[in-house]
């Protein structure tokens, strides 16, 4: 089955941005951000500045989909952790749940200490995850419910 | 799959264009992003070969305004549409809140189109959706060439729940944010349902 829409009440996105911080900070990260395996950019934190991290959410996603296809092809589940080394700049991601956790680093870290650091966050991120993933949320309005046709149409006006 | 934050009051949905190879899904991204303010849209990356087709994805985020408060995001995505991308295909449907059919109008590309919906039903039934049951919109593009099928024959032949039929011409515009209108709206009634 699809999974199910991800509602994140504010007080979650404030703990998982906390969370966030302590990794960019442990692992000397430039960047760190929470992505769905579709795409979607959870939370980030560090210096964004010009970083499209929405495109680079989406192609996080696609390259974890494209070697999670691969794994599969030759027997394995996943592979839960990927690395791209540049001159500079390095990636590394890992595959938490329905959840990918990148972060961006340069020569002030090492491709050790993200991996350790990324490794002893997941568990943390996995369980807030579960229990976003498994609460009630009959208190929060939605947003959409009360729209009209007439709202709809504005967007495109 | 929708993904709402009541922290930075926003709502991002995906949307996936599908159809037959060479059907325009490309190009009417191209021209979303064409005619789309900059500050209203991210990057359109797109994953192609050198010889401009695409290899996994095109994929660009829009932002269509703000609805009771709520910034509203569209990630439109393309799929490759070659048959031997169907492992691609699957991958990008992952999570979908909405698909375009962009079927290629040219008498020749009927059987293509045949295919690719064929392979649509059975790559969202393999994702867990019902192509009956998810916000679908079909698209007959390139109706400004000579062979053309006349849009009821097409229809009949391609339409499968009374999904909105938008006639178009990707290339010059014409068409392609009805297509997107119409899938957007679908997407924003189903979560109005909740």
């Amino acid at each position: 089955m699809p999974d199910q829409p991800i509602l994140l009440r504010e007080q979650q996105y404030h703990q998982i941005k906390a969370v966030l911080a302590r990794l960019r900070m442990d692992a000397q990260a430039k960047v760190v951000f929470l992505v769905d395996k579709d795409g979607q950019e959870i939370a980030s934190q560090g210096e964004v500045g010009n970083l499209d991290t929405t495109s680079l959410a989406s192609l996080a996603a696609g390259n974890v989909a494209a070697t999670g296809g691969m794994a599969e092809l030759i027997g394995e589940k996943e592979f839960p952790t990927l690395s791209h080394e540049g001159e500079k700049e390095s990636i590394h991601i890992s595959v938490v749940g329905r959840l990918l956790l990148v972060v961006v680093f340069d020569e002030r870290s090492s491709l050790g200490l993200v991996k350790l650091r990324s490794k002893q966050i997941s568990h943390q991120l996995a369980a807030m995850f579960e229990e976003i993933a498994a609460g009630d949320y009959d208190d929060l309005d939605s947003p959409f419910a009360g729209i009209t046709d007439e709202d709809i149409d504005s967007l495109f006006s | 799959m929708t993904f709402i934050n009541y922290a930075s009051r926003e709502i991002n949905c995906k949307i996936v264009y599908y159809g037959p190879g060479l059907c325009g899904k490309t190009t009417n991204l191209q021209y979303i992003f064409d005619s789309t303010a900059p500050q209203a849209r991210g990057k359109l990356i797109s994953l192609a070969t050198e010889t401009d087709r695409t290899l996994f994805f095109d994929f660009m985020p829009l932002e269509l305004g703000t609805v009771r408060g709520f910034k509203t995001r569209f990630h439109l995505y393309t799929v490759p549409g070659q048959v031997f991308y169907d492992a691609s295909r699957k991958l990008i449907l992952k999570g979908v809140d909405g698909v375009v059919f962009v079927a290629d109008s040219q008498e020749e590309r009927m059987d293509a189109n045949i295919e690719s919906l064929y392979n649509l039903e059975e790559n969202l039934q393999s994702q867990g959706y019902d192509l009956l049951k998810i916000p679908y919109v079909l698209q007959l593009n390139k109706r400004d060439l000579g062979n053309i099928i006349p849009v009821e024959d097409l229809a009949a032949e391609l339409q499968r729940k009374g999904e909105p039929v938008v006639e178009a011409v990707a290339s010059s515009g014409q068409g392609v944010f009805d297509t997107l209108k119409a899938v957007a709206k679908q997407v924003l009634t189903e979560l109005r349902k909740g």
